[in-house]
């Protein structure tokens, strides 16, 4: 508890349990300093701890007992070390006597959270802990962030160890023998190379049809002031990745909006004839970077990352730069002159489609959409879960500072949502928090509305409910001869009438007309509500290019 | 093409299960894996043998280096690397081929270690192909047994990892 509190820890998310009683029967006694969110499932926690992180910049932190508690994690922290988001999970695992022995729930909690994970560490003696701790929030939270995972053995947590231990806050750790344990490659950001910098300005000077990406490192990093900085000296169109979304005003003049299989038109064709390629935090995932051999095959490819492994990893660069985003572009900004680049951007920024939603007598995802982005205030901290509405999500709405978009971009975690907007909320009690979810997404983790409930969350829940699996029947349509097997989602519940059964507040739309009025009793109606919107579901994404094609092979326009 | 990795790793429990299991995440390829604490009693190092082009060890050494438990990771020069393997083999031996048995192992410089009435078994040290030419010579007499356990490797000259 004390190591907590020396990382200046104030809300955690757990479920409790056996083997994790003894940490329990403690956290009891520091009630009034470490506040712990109770979730219906533990992946609702883990999801939590999540979107706490991705939304305030701390370290989540997440408590599980053994075996099946440990295990019902493990989608979580999947979901957090693809997306790099910073959060120590605690387990704890039987007591030595009856290690390895297929003792009641008990199980290889490091090993299955080996590959999933920055760093494991089973703790057999008490006087590790210390240094446990302070490693597991360090390796957590520096050069690129991830989920780092620690189990306890059950005795190591017993009362009656005693052990030699000094408080030290975390700011002033640096000196300590626990953390000078580590190396110093996974404390300290990779300095950025001044010459690399020169390099990259040089090859600036020279370009005539520039795109810059916004990556998720942007966020993690804090970047969003220098990229814009950045990207406005540079006078070059902006697209935004999914895990960029916030790094780079949503409503910015230069942006062109997301890239890759549901990119813009304007993004994707950028990319096809851009002459320099500039990414910035960005992987190259394959749900950007569809055909690695014909992506911007007519630029000069730099990618800016932190983490070196990921250079040349997906995608041959032909110069990159290693540093921390926010590094990187402040040493770029300090010597970029201001460019001009008219004719470029004539030629690729009225490609953009207008972005005014249609008159329809149904209600449309635009719509909605619409809706929500004139309604809610401007800070409003937005949570998706995965498919159709989240690609529309972050089409039709605009994100201005890092953590606003708390989204499962590189593991596409259903069910994500909810807990992340529980955890955005708790870590975020003055802005508001909208759930953005489709039907088959929300019946996943529905059951945390009671976690909403309990605590006073006034999240709002807007399902995109079109009765089907929407991004799966979408593949179905245009490419598996529309046959839908199962992905018709004709069933229950009552979405209103199960937010009504949490003691929330139930709401349907089926026009424009009816979401405007009941988004505003939402907003003002002082608990969590859900609204249940209804949808055609025949709507699709558009456009769409197919995995492994070019860039502009758009399948659906 | 064969490629010699060299890793210095903290000599913890779970260090060997973290770095197979990334090499089986990412779907990299292992010849051979060997492990043995160094000269520092906190300190292990694993020669790895991948089989895969240039593009593919850069990766493993990337990843690799990520680990907090690895201190350094080196990818040794083919052509100048000192790398020996050890193989115990048992065959069939009689008295009508026991003699010829003999004559190669010691033009390979092998060693006898247990004979039966049937059989024998041998060792041998030495770079991995000469183990495999000894092995190759011993198949006409029918392998009983093989065990060979993966190169271990250092670079030649006075540097060090």
């Amino acid at each position: 508890m004390e190591c907590l509190l020396e990382q200046e820890v104030d809300t955690v998310f757990g479920y409790p349990g056996g083997t994790i009683l003894n940490l329990y029967d403690e956290l009891y006694r520091y009630q009034d300093k470490i506040h712990h969110v109770l979730t219906a499932h533990e992946q609702g926690a883990s999801h939590a701890a999540d979107g706490y992180a991705r939304s305030t910049g701390k370290v989540g932190v997440c408590f599980a007992t053994s075996g099946p508690g440990a295990t019902n994690l493990t989608t979580g922290i999947a979901t957090a070390y693809l997306d790099s988001s910073p959060v120590v999970f605690i387990t704890c695992n039987v007591g030595e006597n009856f290690l390895g022995k297929d003792s009641f729930q008990e199980v290889d909690t490091t090993g299955i959270a080996m590959p999933i994970t920055k760093a494991t560490f089973l703790v057999r003696d008490a006087q590790t802990i210390p240094d446990v701790m302070r490693q597991a929030f360090a390796v957590a939270a520096n050069g690129r962030p991830g989920p780092v995972l620690i189990d306890f053995l059950k005795n190591v947590t017993a009362a009656d160890q005693m052990i030699d231990y000094e408080f030290i806050p975390w700011r002033q750790n640096r000196g300590c023998d626990s953390i000078r344990a580590l190396a110093s490659t996974q404390l300290k950001n990779p300095e950025p190379n001044q010459e690399d910098v020169n390099t990259l300005l040089d090859m600036i000077a020279q370009a005539k049809r520039p795109l810059l990406i916004c990556g998720g490192g942007v966020v993690r990093g804090k970047a969003d002031r220098e990229f814009r900085e950045f990207a406005e000296k540079l006078d070059a169109p902006v697209a935004i990745t999914v895990m960029g979304g916030g790094g780079f005003p949503g409503g910015h003049p230069l942006t062109t909006g997301m890239i890759g299989m549901h990119g813009s038109r304007a993004s994707n064709v950028a990319c096809d004839e851009c002459d320099l390629l500039i990414a910035v935090g960005c992987r190259f995932s394959d749900r950007v970077a569809l055909d690695p051999a014909t992506f911007a095959q007519q630029a000069k490819i730099v990618q800016i990352d932190i983490d070196r492994a990921e250079i040349d990893k997906n995608v041959l660069t032909d110069h990159h730069i290693i540093g921390s985003a926010k590094q990187v572009l402040r040493m770029l900004n300090d010597r970029m002159p201001q460019y001009q680049h008219t004719v470029w951007k004539e030629h690729i920024l009225p490609l953009r489609a207008p972005s005014v939603a249609e008159d329809s007598p149904v209600l449309t995802p635009q719509q909605v959409l619409e809706v929500i982005r004139t309604k809610a205030p401007e800070d409003a901290i937005v949570a998706t879960d995965v498919g159709q509405h989240q690609m529309w999500a972050i089409k039709y709405l605009h994100f201005s500072y890092p953590g606003q978009l708390l989204t499962s971009g590189g593991f596409g975690t259903m069910g994500f949502g909810l807990g992340a907007a529980i955890g955005a909320q708790m870590g975020n009690p003055d802005k508001r928090v909208i759930h953005v979810t489709g039907d088959g997404c929300f019946r996943m983790n529905c059951h945390e509305l009671c976690t909403v409930e309990h605590y006073g969350l006034p999240i709002i829940t807007v399902i995109f409910d079109n009765g089907t699996l929407g991004m799966v029947r979408q593949w179905q349509s245009l490419i598996y001869g529309q046959r839908y097997s199962e992905t018709t989602l004709d069933r229950g519940p009552d979405f209103v009438k199960l937010a009504e059964a949490y003691g929330l507040k139930g709401y349907r739309a089926t026009t424009r007309a009816e979401m405007e009025d009941v988004f505003a009793q939402a907003l003002a109606c002082g608990t969590g509500a859900v609204i249940d919107c209804r949808l055609n579901i025949d709507e699709m994404v558009r456009p769409m290019v197919a995995a492994g094609s070019p860039i502009t092979d758009f399948l659906l326009n | 093409m064969k490629q010699t990795i060299s890793v210095l790793v903290e000599n913890r429990a779970g260090v060997l299960n973290r770095i197979t299991s990334l090499f089986s995440r990412r779907a990299f390829n292992i010849d051979s894996l060997a492990v043995g604490v160094t000269d520092d009693p906190t300190l292990s190092r694993i020669t790895i043998i991948v089989d895969s082009g240039n593009s593919v060890v850069e990766q493993v050494e990337k990843q690799l280096n990520k680990l907090i438990e690895v201190i350094k990771v080196r990818t040794l020069d083919e052509s100048s690397l000192i790398g020996r393997e050890l193989m115990i083999i048992k065959v069939s031996a009689n008295k009508n081929t026991r003699e010829q048995i003999m004559t190669i192992c010691n033009i390979c410089g092998a060693k006898v270690a247990d004979i039966s009435p049937t059989s024998m078994t041998m060792e041998l040290s030495d770079t991995p192909d000469r183990v495999s030419v000894f092995e190759d010579m011993m198949r006409p007499y029918n392998i009983l047994e093989v065990a060979r356990t993966g190169v271990i490797a250092l670079q030649k000259g006075a540097g060090k990892i």
